[in-house]
């Protein structure tokens, strides 16, 4: 993964300082509050229900062991002894104080880490496919390119006081596992006839009160011209992105507005014309932080392993994990290694400092020392010796981080909701713990099959619940949690937003609504095999909304 | 208020004319709304010409033009509104408008500094004479370190990378 050198670093310790100052001249009332805000918030600094909160930026996603341990550290030292993976691959702390924060910061510093542009009406952190550089199916591991954005977008003097926020996606597989569609920049990397790689560009897509899928604008961009091209999108929504009203302030907005065609069209002039700048990459700087990514040392494996194959047949419970958790890896003999944050009536992406600790010591044991958070809320050991999984999941099981249920129903998403942020409507944690605890049991789990809920506690939709499966929101109708559902929503390459079925659903009512859906489903579905969103696309809403609501209601 | 440039207070020398107030002889900053209704007029005077523009007035207006104006004036109406910043890359980087590029409205101490390195070289702060440079001479010195290449000629990461390298290699 990629390391600091001295640039990177000594850019981060001048950040700190300027935030321990910022933050000394709102103590001292130097900085009004107002101006205070958007200095905090880039640096990963929100003010929730009950406290401050901290986010800290897992860079696409990938960090190593003694960055894990360091966060098992603040959770104690600064916190309550736990932390709260995002859906930008990010992490969360709840509880740290505002004088806290720049030693936090420091401390974070030490392990090349930072909150820089976690939120903000900036560039945010860049996320990417979980499995990047492990995955079968992968053209190249998109990592390099989001590092190389990093660089770019941190601290960019043009684009720190964008109209609102600004969110990237890359994957470099056909499979698209990293959302691109939903974001304002998304980047497919793919072959052009030649042969040759580069990248498919969407521009558009997003969520919250007006969920759009991404426009592609550019079919094939070639690598060298990425960052003249994002620097000529990035001017163009500088420019004429809406600043009247912060609700069509995204770039999707803009790109509804004008039409895709115009957008690019506006691109595609301002480009020329930086194309050739210096903005464009030497193909030996691509090389020198693609070297940061090469493949670990992997050993030569055989193809097959009776050792394996016999804890397999022999023990259960493992291959239940193994059948749910565990992805096929492109080196032979090793696997993909996905660890639940998603305990059985658990808080979704919650994690304590004694498993961060566990997981920091077993990625050294058996990942190359290098961990995975995913959009999806959990973590991955991206490189683990198909040996090695027996012991890992042991492992695991003893500290309750072994739930095989990666991809079923109870592998749901959340956001903090009203339990702590400030902009919710309702509640979203408590939600997720019952509907989870009603569809607990495994056989049940696999007899669902493959499903993805998403529950987002307002209209911001940070759980992406538009795309979900079954997308869940929760609105406040007059003092009172109310919650809709959408169904058939999808966040893959064939991403689609979900369609909203009927009047919104009680607390009371919701966790029975869900299993009303999906008995619906285990009834109408052809076979085993048809998962729950391709029963959804053959039939339609019809039978869910009668199944919920009654026949010729709305 | 107080404009800084090039590390010093200095007297503003310019008259910010309002659309209704008469011509004075001297130095005077107009309006876009101005310029364009009284151009010839402008043209016709003998004292230096500058212009002010507002965040939401593009300066794709007055490009041909640049060579009438010493000074150009962007407005912030609040710091939160960052046009004026692509604005500025444009006018020196692409259209290499060289007068004086000023930064006027809510212009604070947490973004001078990124005015400057896309192209501001002076600033109006709300503050008095010994503030104002503080803030200025406080906010330039904060970062050392920068990964975008902008018209500011700060060297960037990647560039002093490269030197490096090739520094590494020759020897």
């Amino acid at each position: 993964m990629y390391k600091y050198d001295d640039y990177d670093q000594q850019l981060v310790d001048e950040r700190i300082e300027q935030f321990r100052d910022q933050v000394n001249r709102r103590l001292s009332g130097d900085l009004s509050e107002e101006e205070f805000r958007p200095l905090r918030l880039m640096n990963g600094v929100y003010l929730q229900l009950h406290a401050y909160m901290l986010r800290v930026a897992v860079p696409y996603g990938t960090m190593n062991s003694a960055q894990m341990r360091q966060f098992a550290y603040i959770a104690r030292k600064y916190d309550k002894g736990y932390g709260h993976f995002t859906t930008r691959q990010n992490i969360q702390f709840n509880w740290p104080k505002l004088v806290d924060l720049p030693d936090i910061l420091t401390d974070l510093s030490k392990v090349q880490m930072h909150a820089i542009q976690t939120s903000g009406n900036c560039i945010r952190n860049t996320t990417t496919d979980q499995f990047a550089g492990a995955s079968y199916d992968e053209l190249e591991d998109p990592r390099p390119w989001c590092e190389i954005i990093r660089q770019w977008s941190t601290m960019h003097p043009e684009f720190t006081y964008l109209p609102r926020k600004f969110k990237m996606a890359v994957t470099g597989a056909p499979n698209d596992r990293a959302a691109v569609a939903i974001h304002d920049i998304g980047l497919r990397i793919r072959r052009d006839d030649q042969g040759d790689l580069g990248f498919e560009v969407m521009v558009g897509g997003g969520l919250g009160r007006t969920p759009m899928i991404g426009k592609t604008i550019c079919e094939f961009l070639p690598k060298e011209d990425l960052l003249s091209y994002l620097e000529a999108i990035l001017r163009v929504y500088n420019q004429f992105g809406r600043r009247d009203n912060k609700y069509k302030a995204r770039i999707k907005i803009l790109v509804h507005e004008i039409g895709a065609e115009k957008f690019a069209e506006l691109v595609e002039k301002e480009w020329e014309e930086i194309r050739d700048s210096v903005l464009h990459l030497p193909a030996e700087e691509i090389e020198e932080i693609q070297a940061h990514f090469n493949p670990p040392a992997f050993e030569v494996l055989p193809a097959h392993s009776s050792a394996y194959s016999e804890k397999v047949s022999s023990d259960q419970k493992f291959a239940y994990w193994v059948q749910n958790n565990v992805r096929e890896h492109k080196q032979q003999g090793y696997a993909i290694a996905n660890i639940s944050l998603k305990p059985i009536g658990g808080i979704p992406g919650d994690i304590n400092h004694q498993q961060m600790d566990l997981v920091a010591d077993l990625a050294d044991q058996f990942s190359f020392g290098e961990i995975r958070s995913t959009h999806e809320q959990n973590l991955v050991l991206a490189h683990v010796k198909r040996d090695d999984l027996y012991d890992l999941w042991q492992r695991l099981d003893e500290y309750g981080l072994a739930t095989p249920n990666s991809g079923l129903i109870t592998d749901l998403i959340a956001c903090p909701g009203l339990d702590y942020c400030a902009l919710a409507n309702s509640r979203s944690i408590p939600l997720a713990q019952r509907i989870s605890e009603r569809f607990g049991e495994l056989d049940r789990q696999h007899d669902i099959g493959k499903i993805q809920i998403k529950i987002s506690g307002c209209i911001n939709a940070c759980t992406h619940h538009h795309v979900g499966h079954i997308g869940i929101l929760g609105v406040d109708k007059k003092g009172q949690e109310f919650y809709q559902i959408t169904l058939g929503g999808r966040a893959d390459e064939n991403a689609k937003i979900g369609k909203i079925v009927g009047a919104g659903l009680s607390t009371d009512e919701v966790v029975d609504a869900v299993e009303t859906l999906i008995n619906t489903y285990l009834d109408l579905r052809e076979n085993a095999d048809e998962t729950f969103l391709d029963a959804f696309n053959r039939v339609g809403e019809t039978p869910f909304k009668e199944a919920l609501y009654g026949a010729g209601k709305k | 208020m107080a404009l800084v440039k090039n590390n010093l207070v200095i007297k503003d020398a310019w008259i910010n004319l309002d659309d209704e107030q008469d011509l004075p002889t001297g130095d005077v900053i107009v309006s876009l709304e101005r310029w364009k209704t009284e151009r010839e007029t402008l043209l016709a005077r003998s004292g230096q010409l500058g212009i002010r523009l507002n965040s939401d007035e593009n300066p794709d207006q007055i490009i041909e033009d640049l060579a009438v104006f010493q000074v150009i004036a962007l407005n912030f109406p609040t710091f939160m509104d960052g046009r004026a910043y692509s604005y500025a890359r444009l006018l020196r980087e692409r259209h290499g408008f060289d007068g004086e590029l000023r930064a006027t409205g809510n212009v604070l101490r947490d973004q001078v500094f990124l005015m400057h390195r896309c192209g501001f070289d002076a600033f109006e702060i709300a503050a008095g004479d010994n503030k104002a440079l503080q803030i200025w001479l406080d906010a330039q010195k904060e970062m050392t370190t920068f990964y975008q290449p902008t018209g500011d000629g700060r060297k960037t990461a990647m560039s002093l990378r490269q030197r490096k390298r090739l520094a590494k290699a020759v020897s």
